[in-house]
């Protein structure tokens, strides 16, 4: 017990005194969340249209008006003919062009049915979705609003009346603010803990530690458990920092979250501490952990709903820690999700701590 | 022991006396560090045993590492921590503390203290030898084992260095030192020389300077490679190595004298500055040794 009292000094100091490490700790979660939660959004705000107006009518016109008149959408071109507003699109000073025929107002007037065209840039695919989806409401007001006046009559619609759960604004930074303390909290866990076992065998120190009685479970033990608390304070003022500068939601019980997080980082914790062992320097630690990361944040959900991922995919995620880290964090934060909702997610986290902790254990013990 | 095809260790078979100062001299690869590594309880031999004070290296390993101290060919202590907090570190993970066996220490500290706060990293070679032999003796171990531990340290560090192992000896403490300079042999009580993962002989210092079975020779000369190049020609002479600037002759006693040599290289067009002869250091038993054991193996 001393021993592994004297190992922690010894870790607290080498951490503290290690002058990447502080900046590491406290401007990394300050960088991260302030770039990545304003820059990152998938709002499509600034739309812009190339028209082309070959029927250069009253009732043209009037359709122009209504995208001039939206604020997702600047006209950067009335163009004259489709493969020029292409040449736009190509060197991506448009996003999309609309096209509306010669004899559109005809048309219309006479009550037959007449047609438009959306090109749309589709390079991102969500994006395109988005602006086509914008364009068809704009399309539908301009029509509602025709037929008012031509018939002169209220026509009956449907107005839906939405309402957001949840996140009633749908503010974009709510959402990715938990997902980025995970991360960081990964970061902390995985990297560092790998980094630094890695380090010792480098240096050497590793076999000057092995010929000491120093046993095994108390070094894994004194590398393990200063990382746990450092990213733990790392959740804790990455939280801060959320609250104070987005405001975002702290529905749940924080205490729950630091349960959740505890559980999470026994496996971030073990997953470094296996790295560690599979690898001889920190140059080949960082590549492994810096794959296993890449594939646990992308399949995670950070970005897109793990639902709609292909089955194979979604039974994969059931070994991504950060899978169930992630969902807990947004059910307990944005839900205010209580300890039976995320029960089943806790399990799994508790289930891939034993074995990846084992794991771990095991090859350590095996190379060393 | 072995590495893949290759043995590391073959035949080593020696038994050290306690409180001795034992040397195993060789050549880089000749298996040195792979015989200390598998004494300080680092690797396992894939066969063979090995005992200390009654504990076997292999299945008393924990009893080992209480009662030896390891002081690897590389420094390997924590460069980011300072002098003081090395030391302070290695002497609480054996239960101990600098106070307790400062005695042990005294002489190497004191020319360490001034550096006290100064992380290990940023010391200078020598000073990081005295601080790893500080560390690895601040829990009072029974056996020291010492892999190449003046290598890469300067001609006067490497003095004093022998010069505080002599003074550990008189504490009682057996020390294993491996090197693969071969002046410093001289300095212990017994060597055994090692080469190719076998023990070529175990005597002490003095015996295997007495058991030279050769007249040898010193030569001087401005072109020693041409000396050397005539004197491997002719069957007669032994064998011819470069030392420092002199060329060491060795032949077969009493077969030939000095002005001999002196006319044989005036012959082949070599002018010598002095040929005398000398008596023989370490050094020229083991390359005598280590020829013979080639023309034999």
């Amino acid at each position: 017990m001393r021993t592994l009292l004297f190992l922690l000094q010894k870790e607290f100091l080498q951490v503290f005194r290690n002058r990447t490490m502080l900046p590491i700790i406290f401007i990394m979660p300050v960088v991260q969340l302030l770039v990545l939660a304003n820059a990152a959004t998938f709002e499509v705000k600034n739309i812009d249209l190339a028209i082309v107006d070959y029927d250069q009518s009253y009732l043209s016109s009037q359709l122009k008006s209504h995208f001039t008149a939206s604020p997702f959408y600047t006209i950067v071109a009335n163009e004259v003919s489709v493969s020029k507003s292409l040449d736009m699109v190509h060197a991506d000073k448009a996003d999309a062009i609309l096209v509306i025929k010669q004899g559109f107002e005809k048309d219309l007037l006479r009550g037959h049915q007449t047609e438009l065209q959306l090109l749309v840039n589709a390079i991102d695919g969500s994006a395109a979705g988005l602006m086509n989806s914008y364009s068809g409401q704009i399309i539908q007001g301009f029509i509602q609003e025709q037929i008012a006046q031509r018939a002169n009559v209220t026509v009956p619609h449907i107005t839906i009346q939405e309402k957001f759960w949840y996140n009633p604004d749908l503010t974009y930074s709510h959402f990715m603010i938990p997902g980025i303390l995970v991360i960081l909290v990964t970061v902390i866990g995985m990297f560092l803990t790998a980094l630094n076992i890695v380090r010792e065998k480098e240096m050497g120190t590793m076999e000057q530690i092995n010929v000491t009685p120093i046993k095994k479970y108390q070094f894994i033990l004194g590398k393990l458990i200063p990382f746990w608390v450092i990213a733990m304070f790392e959740l804790v003022f990455g939280l801060i920092l959320s609250k104070l500068i987005f405001d975002i939601p702290l529905n749940g019980s924080l205490l729950l979250v630091f349960g959740v997080a505890g559980v999470f980082l026994v496996v971030a914790l073990a997953m470094g501490l296996f790295l560690s062992s599979v690898a001889e320097s920190q140059q080949q630690v960082m590549f492994l952990a810096y794959f296993f990361m890449i594939v646990f944040i992308l399949m995670s959900g950070i970005f897109t709903p793990t639902d709609s991922m292909p089955l194979w995919a979604q039974i994969v995620d059931l070994v991504n820690p950060l899978f169930y880290f992630m969902k807990v964090m947004r059910m307990i934060l944005i839900k205010g999700a209580g300890f039976m909702h995320i029960m089943p997610c806790l399990v799994g986290l508790m289930v891939l701590s034993v074995l990846m902790l084992t794991l771990a254990i095991t090859k350590y013990r095996k190379t060393s | 022991m072995s590495y893949g095809q290759t043995r590391a260790l073959k035949g080593a078979t020696f038994a050290v006396d306690e409180g001795e100062l034992f040397g195993l001299i060789g050549p880089d690869g000749a298996g040195k560090t792979t015989l200390i590594r598998i004494l300080a309880s680092l690797l396992v031999p894939s066969g063979g045993s090995a005992t200390m004070c009654g504990a076997d290296v292999v299945r008393d390993y924990q009893a080992i590492r209480q009662m030896v101290g390891y002081m690897p060919g590389r420094f390997s202590l924590y460069q980011d921590l300072t002098v003081r907090e090395n030391l302070e570190f290695f002497a609480s993970v054996f239960g101990t503390t600098v106070e307790q066996n400062y005695r042990l220490i005294e002489d190497i500290y004191k020319m360490l203290e001034p550096f006290a706060n100064r992380p290990a990293g940023k010391l200078s070679g020598g000073m990081k030898q005295k601080l790893a032999l500080s560390c690895a003796l601040i829990h009072k171990p029974k056996v020291l084992l010492l892999d190449e531990p003046t290598t890469g340290v300067d001609a006067v560090s490497r003095k004093e260095f022998w010069t505080m192992l002599r003074k550990l000896k008189n504490e009682g403490i057996t020390m294993l030192v491996s090197t693969p300079y071969m002046d410093e042999a001289a300095q212990c009580d017994r060597i055994a020389l090692i080469q190719n993962g076998d023990i070529l002989q175990i005597v002490s210092p003095k015996q295997i300077v007495d058991s030279y079975a050769y007249d040898l020779f010193g030569i001087e000369s401005k072109r020693p490679n041409a000396v050397i190049k005539a004197l491997r020609a002719d069957s007669r002479f032994q064998s011819s190595f470069l030392f420092g600037h002199e060329v060491h002759l060795s032949v077969e006693m009493r077969s030939i004298a000095v002005d001999a040599v002196e006319r044989y290289l005036l012959e082949n067009g070599i002018e010598t500055i002095a040929v005398r002869r000398i008596s023989p250091t370490i050094e020229d038993c083991f390359m005598s040794l280590m020829e013979h054991n080639n023309a034999i193996g």
